[in-house]
């Protein structure tokens, strides 16, 4: 170079700068939460999907590969929310969420297992004192079509049997007609009947259809108190995908720039392979960065995804694939 | 989540997942150690000894050595063009000749690994984009062209057209094979015969087309491909013997070649520089508009003739758009084009890595901000870290002339009318991009801009069907979509 060059960051600072003494916006009335969402930055749907399938064709090799299975196993939600749900396949989830691998211990256990609240003293009792936490779907999932009293009854039904993290989901009736006020009380309603327990709001993106909209939506669950938002219920016909999943990424990180208040971000539905997995750590990597790749701001809802993630770590290290049924079902 | 005893989210570019290389294997591509030129379906060597080296510009390692055509060559392959325009190819019907640009098509996808390997290795451009871009343009741009080749009396320049004869074509380094294709596929669907000359610094992908040509059967003579300098160009340009000339490169070469062919009948089409604005209005989508503005500037290392090189930002926005850009472009991974997860490859060569360097100092001594990415650039080949100038005004040179590298000059406005002068203000016309969410105001601006190509909401975007050319000292011409039949059709 024939000059030196001047650098306003270095490869040490790079990164969203948070300033902690910063705090959450209160809104004071609907009129302002509304103005506080126009005001947001509109989607353009062909950049966005043009930048996610830019970022799908990163290649991710060799050691990355092998780190990036391990922190995605590390983030599961393993999942079973099925009405033919027992009390035995809770356990037997139980045991697969703590040790994924029975022959391999260095295979990191999952986050979380979510069930329906009337499973939660189960999985409670199943994981005793293991650090993976016991995460209950709640406010008559997956509709969420209940009156607010039944939905505070479920969550508050759910934390007393033990559970860390309640998954609501939001009224996407009230949203799309633009009662926004009435989903923001919701939403911190639940909040404080959680009592400490983990929030994570469901926005069902695909019901809301719109980028825009779901970037609206993200915000108004973070301004209402979400510690997590998370794309879906993975019982309609669009769950998570890495677009949904790209925009509220870049909503935690402008969030956080905001207030200084890191929320995490649940994807959920349809994720079953490692390649999959693999996208959607790209997509946080070069998104939000490093303080986002941990359990603690990111999860994958799934449940045959950790099977796939164990075939590929396997093949990793014996070079050659295992049959499936080398992995137990649940 | 106890916020207080976060750490900062400050550890590295790109957090923790560092990826390991993934290098493309080149073992795919086959260099002869040297290259004679194609004349009339053949390869030949040329009549004088002199030859030069073709670069891999990011490690500066030998890869081939290419023929200097000489007068004398030029002459063979005009003759040889000639000879299979009255013999062949003006006699082949259009389903004929669209026959061989469908196979041609075919090949090129068939090859797309071998070309994009080839073309990496030879321009310095990430194999990201020779795979994702360049090579499957450039087959889209035969597939389009094939599919006119019998319908050229439906294209509006009357009921039966005829081509113009012998297209003499000069084609730049920056996207070697792409210009060839845009080059070549119109000419031969219209039914001209073509001598297509390569840059000097890139000929490799030129010659491995002319080894597709070969195998598509494509009768001798029909194209074929010199290369060389200059010299070899001029000699093209002079030859009485062609009919039209078709150039993509500098201004200051454009203007010598019209002057050159200004007392002769020949035909020309000139696709020039440009200093593109991309004009960012304070309701733009600003998530992608920022990605846009990366894409406008950084694609092909901004070897790119309608790079969006001068940003104007609506000054009520503009530090939150610098904060974010500047951000963005400290995540981009510069290095080893052939790595499949490189953003920003190398610079094609010294001649131009000193000319980026020459005009970026200017930047600095007339008082602009700059902002250099800090990321490791190798020690041997040609490279050129992302750069971003802020507080430029429109007396700067880096705001005026086309520096034609990874560099960004940032201007501010107030107004629509103040960004359109803004925009308006340079010799150039090439091309133009606004950003914003309302609709109204984008085709205003839209209608007023200087530009061949206004791109809304995104930028270098291409498509075969889509006609892309300059005004004033971007040049004239259409290449592409219907448009682009008539620079070469007697109309």
């Amino acid at each position: 170079m024939s000059t030196a060059p001047l650098r306003l960051v270095t490869g040490d600072d790079y990164g969203v700068k948070i300033d902690h003494a910063s705090s959450v916006p209160l809104m004071n009335s609907e009129a302002q939460l509304k103005s506080t969402l126009a005001a947001l930055a509109g989607v353009d749907a062909v950049g966005l999907e043009g930048r996610c399938a830019k970022l799908a064709t990163r290649s991710i090799k060799k050691t990355t590969k092998l780190a990036a299975i391990d922190l995605a196993i590390s983030m599961v939600d393993l999942t079973t929310l099925e009405g033919a749900d027992t009390r035995g396949r809770v356990r037997s989830l139980c045991a697969k969420a703590m040790r994924p691998d029975p022959r391999d211990l260095t295979v990191p256990s999952v986050a979380a297992v979510c069930v329906y609240p009337d499973l939660v003293a189960e999985a409670r009792s199943a994981l005793g004192t293991s650090k993976v936490s016991v995460a209950s779907v709640a406010t008559a999932f997956p509709s969420g079509r209940a009156s607010l009293k039944v939905k505070l009854l479920d969550v508050a039904e759910a934390v007393d049997a033990g559970a860390d993290e309640i998954d609501m989901v939001i009224d996407r009736g009230a949203f799309l007609s633009g009662r926004l006020g009435e989903v923001f009380e919701e939403i911190a309603a639940v909040k404080e009947a959680c009592r400490g327990a983990h929030l994570k709001v469901i926005l069902e993106t695909g019901e809301l259809v719109t980028y825009d909209n779901v970037r609206r939506a993200s915000w108004l669950a973070m301004l209402a108190g979400a510690d997590f938002v998370k794309t879906s219920t993975g019982k309609v016909g669009v769950n998570a995908t890495t677009p949904t999943a790209l925009v509220m990424l870049e909503g935690v990180r402008d969030f956080a720039e905001l207030t200084g208040k890191l929320v995490g971000v649940k994807v959920a539905g349809g994720i079953r392979t490692t390649k999959d997995a693999l996208r959607y750590l790209v997509l946080v990597n070069e998104t939000v960065g490093s303080s986002w790749l941990s359990p603690d701001r990111f999860r994958f809802g799934a449940s045959s995804l950790l099977n796939d993630l164990l075939m590929q770590r396997l093949k990793r290290q014996r070079g050659a694939y295992v049959r499936a049924d080398e992995f137990s079902g649940d | 989540m106890t916020e207080m005893d976060e750490p900062e989210l400050t550890n590295s570019r790109l957090g923790s997942l560092e990826y390991d290389p993934a290098p493309e294997s080149t073992a795919i591509a086959h260099f002869r150690p040297s290259y004679g030129i194609f004349i009339d379906g053949r390869f030949t060597d040329p009549s004088s000894h002199e030859q030069f080296v073709s670069l891999n510009p990011a490690n500066e390692e030998v890869l081939a050595t290419v023929a200097q055509s000489s007068r004398e060559d030029v002459d063979r392959a005009v003759a040889s063009a000639r000879h299979a325009y009255d013999t062949v190819w003006s006699r082949t019907s259009g389903p004929e000749r669209a026959k061989y640009l469908f196979r041609i098509a075919r090949l090129i996808q068939e090859r797309a690994r071998e070309l994009a390997v080839v073309e990496t290795l030879d321009n310095g451009k990430p194999i990201r984009e020779s795979r994702d871009v360049d090579v499957p343009l450039s087959a889209a741009h035969f597939f389009y062209y094939a599919g006119w080749a019998d319908k050229l009396g439906y294209a509006g320049f009357g009921p039966d057209p005829r081509p113009i004869g012998v297209a003499g074509q000069i084609i730049p380094w920056n996207f070697p094979l792409l210009m060839a294709a845009w080059k070549l596929a119109p000419a031969l669907a219209a039914g001209n015969t073509c001598v297509l000359k390569p840059a000097e610094t890139t000929s490799l992908s030129a010659l491995l087309l002319a080894e597709i040509l070969q195998q598509a059967d494509l009768p001798p003579g029909v194209v074929n491909i010199i290369t060389g300098d200059g010299a070899s160009g001029a000699a093209l340009v002079d030859h009485p013997g062609v009919d039209k000339i078709a150039f993509t490169g500098s201004t200051e070469v454009g203007r010598l070649i019209q002057q050159r062919v200004a007392p002769s009948q020949k035909r020309l089409t000139l696709e020039l520089g440009g200093k593109g604005a991309n004009i960012v209005f304070d309701d733009a989508p600003i998530d992608e508009m920022i990605e846009g503005i990366i894409d406008g500037i950084f694609f092909n290392q901004g070897h790119v003739c309608c790079a969006g090189s001068r940003l104007l930002v609506q000054e009520s926005i503009a530090d939150e758009v610098l904060r974010r850009l500047v951000r963005r472009m400290e995540q981009l991974r510069v290095g080893d084009p052939m790595d499949k997860n490189t953003d920003v490859g190398a610079i094609n060569s010294a001649a131009q890595l000193a000319r980026i360097r020459e005009l970026s100092s200017f930047g600095e001594s007339e008082g602009a901000t700059r902002y250099t990415s800090s990321c490791m650039l190798p020690d041997k080949g040609y490279w050129f870290a992302p750069t971003v100038f802020a507080n430029v005004s429109q007396s700067h040179r880096i705001a005026r002339e086309e520096i034609f590298g990874p560099v960004l000059s940032v201007l501010t406005f107030r107004t629509p009318e103040e960004a359109v002068v803004k925009a308006n203000n340079t010799n150039y016309g090439l091309a133009c991009g606004v950003w914003s969410e309302k609709g109204s105001r984008t085709l205003w601006v839209a209608q007023r801009l200087r530009a061949g190509v206004i791109w809304a909401n995104t930028y270098n975007k291409f498509d075969p069907s889509s006609p892309f050319g300059g005004v004033r000292e971007s040049g004239f011409g259409r290449e592409g979509g219907r448009h682009g039949l008539e620079a070469y059709l007697d109309v």
